[in-house]
């Protein structure tokens, strides 16, 4: 049986490396990305799970990392918004102005980012449906769609 | 960030998860059974929930399995709704549990934390109670195999050391003819004011709430109603709002009035749509 019963260093496999962390069970994985490993990209916000300004990739599905222990992460492969390295959505946000004051963009980037890899052909109401873990308090979503739309698979 | 320290354990068998919850009971550590771990965190951060010990399930293959198998498909506690509504074998839990939350968090939350937790609405039961499920479980008494609706008063009642290991639904009502809405009072993410999944089952329809009361529930009672060809859509409607006898919530999402008043526009929609399948 696996346990972790005081503060502990674990491996996690972020952003494609595996990084030595001390952790306690008590963390989520937005505070140790963001203070013991100094991954700020992933933002809190109502650490809640409701604004999704936390969200990163674990087995590259979206997750909100307010909502996760760092221990559950153990054995996956986490990708934060550090780790995607000029991914087709970033340029995507840029040309498409999908973001103003920026604190939701790392949020949004990631669920865009795995729509466009687990759904290419997502049609206006998938996309609608996965937006909506997110939210944004200066865009309005319509650039967000336009961003994300543009670097879906063009033939539907 | 939670504000209290707790150990944690991730057990690969039902035996030693059960084993480990009595003797950190014994030592007054409060254990608790972590699923997806949604509610846990969240309640915590907020002094809602205490605990000094979580023991998480997910390391049980019991708990992960998702298949179909001699004509019965079996969940285990530990799946995701979204490996739920991935897979998609049961239609009508698929719907529902796509309107649990949002998408990214349907990755996390699982099967037993929604059927089990303190949030009043636990959806995805609707369509288990419509099917009348067995539900597997196993505490220091053993392992038991109960219909849901033997230990589903209100909520599904178990021994404090009981871990639901799996739900088990009879092949047959996956392909029936189905119907869920669920009604919020802005957004298409909330907590419901009503949710309703109905079936139709040998031209009967099974119907079942969340939102209506402070529980969900399946009714007899509505269901005769309903199946009564005697009487009117109007008629119907009318003895079914009566027949709630519980008290209907009435609270910053709706009041009571406004519930049933919603109550009957759904249940209008229900018939004329059962009526086109037949």
């Amino acid at each position: 049986m696996f346990e972790i019963l005081n503060p502990t260093i674990i491996t996690l496999n972020i952003n494609g490396e595996d990084r030595d962390v001390m952790v306690k069970p008590s963390h989520t994985l937005l505070y140790t990305l963001r203070n013991e490993l100094g991954l700020t990209g992933a933002k809190p916000g109502c650490e809640n799970g409701d604004c999704g300004a936390c969200t990163v990739l674990v087995d590259d599905w979206p997750i909100k990392s307010c909502l996760m222990l760092t221990v559950e992460a153990i054995g996956k492969k986490v990708l934060t918004v550090e780790g995607l390295k000029n991914a087709p959505i970033q340029k995507a946000f840029v040309e498409n102005f999908g973001f103003q004051c920026g604190y939701c963009t790392s949020g949004f980037l990631m669920v865009c980012h795995s729509l466009s890899k687990i759904r290419p052909n997502a049609d206006d109401a998938e996309i609608q449906d996965w937006l909506q873990s997110n939210l944004c308090r200066c865009t309005g979503y319509e650039e967000i769609e336009d961003a994300v739309k543009s670097i879906l698979v063009k033939d539907i | 960030m939670i504000a209290f320290d707790f150990e944690y354990y991730k057990p690969d068998t039902v035996e030693d998860a059960v084993k480990l919850y009595n003797k950190l009971n014994s030592n007054g550590k409060k254990p608790i059974y972590y699923g997806g771990g949604t509610e846990f965190i969240s309640m915590a951060r907020m002094n809602n929930r205490y605990t000094e010990a979580v023991i998480d399930i997910k390391g049980i293959p019991e708990c992960n399995v998702h298949e179909i198998k001699n004509n019965k498909l079996i969940m285990g506690s530990a799946i995701t709704l979204t490996d739920i509504s991935e897979a998609n074998y049961f239609p009508l839990l698929g719907y529902i549990v796509r309107r649990i939350a949002d998408h990214t968090i349907q990755d996390k939350i699982t099967l037993g934390g929604n059927l089990m937790g303190t949030i009043i609405y636990r959806e995805s039961i609707l369509a288990l109670l419509l099917s009348n499920c067995d539900i597997v479980l196993q505490g220091s008494k053993g392992k038991r195999v109960v219909p849901i609706s033997d230990i589903c008063d209100k909520k599904i009642g178990i021994e404090d050391d009981e871990i639901l290991i799996q739900v088990i639904v009879d092949e047959r009502f996956l392909s029936l003819p189905y119907l869920h809405v669920k009604r919020t009072k802005h957004e298409k993410i909330d907590y419901p004011l009503i949710t309703m999944a109905a079936i139709k089952d040998k031209n009967r329809t099974l119907i079942s709430f969340s939102g209506l009361c402070e529980y969900p529930f399946r009714s007899l009672k509505i269901e005769e109603i309903l199946n009564d060809s005697s009487l009117s859509k109007k008629e119907k409607i009318k003895k079914v709002i009566e027949s709630i006898t519980d008290k209907i919530l009435h609270d910053i999402g709706g009041s009571s009035e406004y519930r049933k008043f919603m109550l009957g526009d759904i249940l209008s929609r229900a018939f004329d749509k059962f009526q086109e399948v037949g």
